[in-house]
């Protein structure tokens, strides 16, 4: 079960955009919400409410600060499994728990073999596996297998779970071995590129660079006049503004 | 990496433990030793329960240990899974070759069951090994000399032990002496080998490639995707600090290689009564320095993922 398939039918994952992105954990929220009662039942908390909460989750959104001086800017980083095409993950797993579908590249553990050896949580670069002390198994993103397929829920729900939640529309789904599928389209159209390319896992997840800034430092105009200080008419009321302006500006 | 002691345990004892069974075996197979049925109960239990004792270590330390027996599917991709099958044919075999040889059965038989001991027990150390170098995604464990030093190692406290139980029974063996002597000596040599090759290795992924946001500027961490350290960080961001790393490699060194060295001269020169002591001395120094080398080959090593964790380079 762990080798490989030589290569997949359709090739489902995610296109990240992060110039869209504004880091409000929707997405991670999500996921942990339907997952911890879907197929990877359950994500488990380890002391939610104590000193050290910590648990499963599938999804972590990070936030960088890129660059130097007045260009830096700040990026959120959604980080979860990119469902690689030679994963090195399933390769070590002694069990045949981990492995990836041939039609649809979707890279799963089935939680009822897995003996929670983590071995496959040291292979992957992307830290996309985590293990669920509670449950004993490791824990990872499914693609929503058991939204996107699932003929029991709406069709608008049939995408996965942070897709659907993610108010700003930075997430993407679809089938990347298909160069006409709205997602390719959008890659080729962005530039979308591999995580640490130079691990070698070939994955199939595609991010977004944020856009060039457009803002007065790059735009070649001359910036917007400043606005006319604020000048009252001199009454009871104004002279009081103008009396808590200075000692709040203190 | 975390350095979990289980972990440690299994390769420090399960490897000296398979060590021994190799001596073992290629004893039975070559020059057996002056030897006695009781000789033989103490080499194969003492072999036994270090090379089981490390084992259930391990699998106590499985999310779920009762399924332990579906590790032996996968040994066409993986190295944990043949590691297992190899570790189960040696203790089967050696079961064999230990009744054979207590009961001083006939010696083609012995040779016979020797064989597979010899083969499997190195096989399992390699595989161990091989776990560890084949991982990419750690840079000092992927290191060309990883399995080499985990078999020279296993070896080399193997004929340690063997030195010392030989010379327990009152047949002290120059040869085996000797042996032990060669084997510390390349220990330490690839050790040193090693050491200074992860030292020297350029690291080539960086915060940037591993984000893909380099090309934008430097890219460091603004804020943490949780409040308390998950999974990835409890299991992958532990380093120990450079100076106190510098500082165990000298005491792994000396427990692991110099006292034993010594030891082994010493009994060299001593024979007969002395000698015992003096190895059993050595076999006691390199077991805690072999758990310093161990804990040591955990904790020196970065795994990248900390690159999305604020590391810069990995
Ligand atoms: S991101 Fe990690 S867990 Fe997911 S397929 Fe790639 S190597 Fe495996
Ligand atoms: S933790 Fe489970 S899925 Fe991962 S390698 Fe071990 S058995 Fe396979």
């Amino acid at each position: 079960m762990t080798a490989l398939p030589h290569s997949t039918v359709k090739k489902l994952g995610l296109v990240i955009d992060l110039d869209t992105c504004v880091g409000c954990q929707a997405c991670a929220t999500s996921c942990k919400e339907w997952n911890t009662g879907g197929y990877s039942a359950p994500l488990s908390d380890i002391d939610p409410y104590g000193k050290d909460p910590h648990g499963a989750w599938l999804n972590r959104v990070h936030a960088y600060d890129v660059g130097e001086g007045a260009s830096s800017r700040t990026v959120h980083f959604p980080r979860s499994c990119l469902h690689c095409e030679t994963p090195a993950c399933v390769i070590v797993c002694p069990t045949g728990a981990s492995y990836k579908r041939a039609d649809d590249g979707i890279v799963l553990v089935n939680p009822d073999m897995c003996i929670g050896c983590k071995l496959c949580s040291w292979a992957c670069p992307y830290g996309a596996r985590e293990y669920d002390p509670a449950d004993g198994v490791m824990k990872k993103c499914t693609l929503c297998v058991d939204r996107i397929y699932n003929e029991h829920i709406p069709e608008v729900d049939r995408i996965p779970a942070c897709v659907r939640a993610c108010p700003t529309g930075a997430r993407h789904f679809g089938d990347l071995g298909d160069a006409n599928s709205d997602v390719s389209k959008l890659v080729a159209e962005r530039g979308g590129y591999d995580l640490m390319p130079e691990s070698g896992m070939k994955p199939v997840n595609k991010y977004l660079p944020p856009r060039a800034r457009r803002d007065a430092t790059t735009c070649g105009k001359a910036p917007a006049p400043e606005a006319a200080p604020m000048t009252g008419d001199g009454s009871a009321l104004d002279r009081l503004f103008a009396f808590a302006d200075k000692i709040l500006s203190r | 990496m975390n350095p979990a002691y289980s972990v440690i345990l299994f390769t420090t004892a399960s490897g000296a433990g398979f060590g021994l069974l190799a001596w073992l075996a290629f004893s039975i197979l070559t020059v057996p030793p002056a030897s006695s049925a009781a000789y033989y109960v103490v080499a194969f239990g003492v072999a036994f329960a270090m090379a089981i004792g490390g084992l259930l270590s391990s699998l106590l330390h499985l999310g779920h240990p009762e399924r332990a027996w579906r590790a032996f599917s996968q040994w066409r991709t993986s190295w944990l899974s043949r590691e297992g099958m190899f570790a189960v044919v040696c203790l089967a075999s050696s079961a064999l070759l230990a009744l054979a040889a207590i009961f001083d059965l006939h010696p083609i038989l012995q040779r016979a069951l020797a064989l597979p001991v010899l083969i499997s027990a190195l096989g399992t150390v390699w595989c161990t090994g091989m776990i560890y170098e084949s991982l990419t995604t750690i840079r000092a464990w992927n290191h060309w000399l990883t399995t080499e030093i985990y078999l020279v190692l296993a070896i080399a406290s193997g004929a340690l032990l063997m030195t010392a139980l030989l010379a327990l029974f009152g047949w002290f063996s120059e040869g085996a002496a000797w042996t032990t002597l060669g084997l510390l000596g390349l220990g330490a040599a690839l050790k040193l080998f090693y050491w200074r090759g992860i030292d020297c290795a350029p690291k080539l992924s960086t915060a940037g490639s591993a984000t893909g946001l380099g090309n934008l500027g430097q890219v460091r961490v603004l804020e943490a995707p949780h409040t308390q350290a998950n999974f990835v960080m409890r299991e992958m961001g532990y380093q120990v600090a450079r100076k106190h790393a510098l500082k165990l490699r000298r005491i792994a060194l000396l427990l692991a290689f110099v006292v034993p060295v010594l030891a082994m001269l010493a009994a060299l020169l001593l024979a007969s009564g002395g000698a015992a002591f003096a190895a059993v001395l050595g076999v006691l120094s390199m077991t805690a320095g072999l758990v310093v080398e161990r804990w040591l080959f955990f904790a020196e090593a970065q795994h990248v993922v900390t690159l999305f964790y604020g590391a810069e380079r990995a």
